[in-house]
């Protein structure tokens, strides 16, 4: 027996314990699974009573999730020739034609554009006013955290009304630069936060050293701190595209067509007859996969992230 | 620290570029460094702030751009704060905030009680439960119309099967009295991992040397959960509660992409009532005073939760 034996789980615990979380994660996970599975359905399918577990595959969704789609006379299919392609093939089984790429990749890559660049801004922001934050005296310090602190809880439509005003008159509305500087400026909180954290945490005598040596103050933050604040850097810039690639709210407010992103426009994929379900589902699949591959990557620093560094680990 | 590390790091220094830094003060640093957050946040945060204020005085309207802006004093926000639908808004809110608080924590507690039993594998499942929450809520909101969907939806197939009543016999948020619920549920389903994860950090951060002096004294194992566990993750959770309530109260993709506020206005939150009028109605003075008073409270709760986060981090 083991020195702390008394306060381990006896295996019997353990083995409950285990089976009950296991229940849970099991049923958490079902809606994300029949999202996936439905992204691979047909329409009929789909919406097929009681509802398909067992189904053949089919590509159709991501076809149509891809592709605009025209009804073809049987003089236009004949003219059209035998389908070329195995998305031609699909297309084909109902009478239709691809007239060309639908909008979802254009949104799909503002959603990219948007995403990266506000994350490169927001951290690169940051880190420097992290860094001063955390180094220097900085008047009303205090005041000032706090305050970038609750520019983050403020209700987005609340926010929007102003910023819609504002961006309208700087002819900002529905472009690439007006998102990148809004989201930069939301996630500027969590960057300076966070990354003011992990600052805390390296010692400050790292850099005392480098400054004795005869290094500037300039050449000691990005060779002796910023080398050592690389993984919290970087964790932090991921949560900062999560933040940016979710937003919802203020993407649906201020952007229609050039610089809309995928949330406010997988809602809107319509088929024939309601929703197209299959191309739905396919859409956010594509859209959250890699949320969850971050998710799996940033597991250490997760607590952190979506606490504002409240809670450490 | 190798001197090739800072051999390589100068190299990439423009010369000229170091030799303007190297004359620098920290204080000239400390300036450099934080200007274009403060001009950022100037821009888009201040800025604004002020611009609704001083909106919320007015009777402007963004579609009359037109008309005459005439000041009206406080009006506006009398007229909210009188205002029986609003109220209603307010309740629906309430409802909303009070029953996934206590679901989120009842449940999120009790699967960070178990995760910290320490089984095998743990970790894995701990970061598969995690995944709802980090994903797109207005997304996860309009793929949950289809799994409510009364006839081939997967939820209303599940309660059907388990409760042997016809799926297609309800619709949850097409139903006045199931509305409500729905978007408990799916909130619920989306956040309860979140204060799992805070209440696990509180439970791993109890020493073990405690129990076992518990043990000694024969403390039984409900009184040790009572007055050593509670106590000791109480402010961790305290933490988690104020963060949902603080994101719930703001709420609105996932509701809005979910119900739209409907069946009629049943689940018309704050955050919706405030975009219709400020979108669709486009009364942009009114709706100004409205987000005036939302970010008063939104203040109060927030330096609440920053008193909070202090005394958690005390510990």
């Amino acid at each position: 027996m083991s020195s702390y034996s008394i306060t381990e789980p006896s295996k019997r615990q353990k083995w409950v314990a285990g089976s009950l979380v296991i229940f849970y994660a099991v049923v958490t996970l079902m809606p994300l699974l029949w999202i996936i599975a439905t992204g691979f359905k047909s329409p009929s399918d789909a919406i097929a009573y009681p509802p398909k577990v067992v189904f053949q595959p089919t590509l159709e969704g991501y076809v149509n999730l891809f592709t605009t789609r025209t009804r073809a006379t049987p003089e236009m299919l004949v003219q059209a020739g035998e389908p070329k392609t195995w998305y031609d093939r699909i297309v084909r089984q109902y009478d239709m034609v691809i007239a060309g790429p639908s909008r979802y990749g254009e949104r799909f890559l503002n959603s990219v554009i948007i995403g990266f660049g506000s994350t490169f801004f927001a951290i690169v922001l940051g880190t420097a006013a992290a860094y001063a934050f955390s180094r220097f005296r900085v008047p009303l310090k205090d005041d000032l955290l706090f305050f970038i602190l609750s520019t983050r809880m403020m209700p987005p439509i609340a926010v929007a009304i102003p910023i819609f005003l504002m961006f309208r008159q700087l002819g900002l509305n529905d472009t690439h630069a007006g998102m990148i500087l809004l989201y930069t400026a939301i996630n500027l909180s969590l960057s300076i936060w966070l990354i003011h954290g992990f600052i805390n945490e390296i010692p400050i005598e790292y850099e005392e050293a480098a400054l004795l040596d005869g290094y500037t103050r300039f050449q000691a933050f990005y060779k002796v701190v910023l080398p050592q604040a690389t993984t919290g850097i970087a964790s932090t810039a991921i949560f900062c595209l999560i933040f940016a690639w979710n937003e919802y709210a203020l993407a649906a407010l201020l952007t229609s067509g050039t610089a809309q992103t995928a949330p406010p426009f997988i809602p809107t994929i319509i088929g024939t007859g309601g929703q197209d379900w299959p191309a739905v589902a396919a859409g956010a699949t594509i859209f959250l996969l890699p949320v969850m591959i971050f998710t799996i990557l940033l597991r250490k620093h997760l607590l952190r992230g979506i606490t504002f560094g409240a809670v450490r680990k | 620290m190798s001197p090739t590390h800072f051999e390589r790091a100068a190299e990439a220094t423009p010369p000229m570029l170091a030799k303007k830094i190297r004359g620098l003060s920290d204080r000239a640093i400390a300036w450099i460094f934080v200007a274009p957050t403060i001009f950022l946040l100037l821009a888009i945060n201040i800025f604004p702030l002020i611009w609704t204020i001083r909106l919320s005085f007015t009777n402007f309207r963004v579609n009359r751009p037109n008309a005459e802006v005439q000041f009206v004093g406080l009006d506006n926000y009398r007229r909210i704060l009188s205002d029986s639908d609003i109220w209603l808004t307010m309740q629906t809110t309430a409802h909303f905030l009070i029953w996934t608080i206590l679901l989120q924590v009842l449940i999120g507690f009790s699967l960070a009680y178990l995760i910290n039993k320490k089984f095998r594998g743990n970790d894995l499942w701990t970061t598969i439960i995690v995944f709802p929450m980090m994903l797109s809520p207005a997304v996860v909101g309009n793929f949950w119309t289809f799994l409510y969907q009364p006839q081939i939806g997967l939820f209303n197939y599940v309660v059907g099967f388990l409760t042997h009543t016809d799926p297609s016999s309800f619709s949850m948020i097409g139903d006045v009295n199931l509305a409500p619920w729905a978007i408990v549920i799916v909130d619920t389903w989306m956040w309860t991992p979140f204060v799992m994860l805070i209440c696990l950090a509180g439970l791993r951060s109890i020493p073990g040397s405690i129990y076992e002096a518990a043990e000694c004294d024969r403390a039984s194992k409900w009184r040790q959960f009572w007055t050593i566990t509670l106590p000791m993750v109480l402010p961790f959770l305290m933490l988690a509660v104020l963060f949902r309530g603080i994101e719930n109260f703001k709420m609105f993709d996932l509701v809005v992409q979910l119900t739209g506020g409907g069946p009629g206005s049943i689940t018309e939150l704050t955050s919706i009532n405030l975009k219709r009028e400020a979108f669709e109605k486009w009364r942009t003075g009114y709706s100004s005073a409205y987000a005036v008073i939302l970010f008063v409270t939104v203040f109060g709760l927030a330096s609440i939760y920053v008193k909070a986060l202090n005394k958690v981090k005390e510990r």
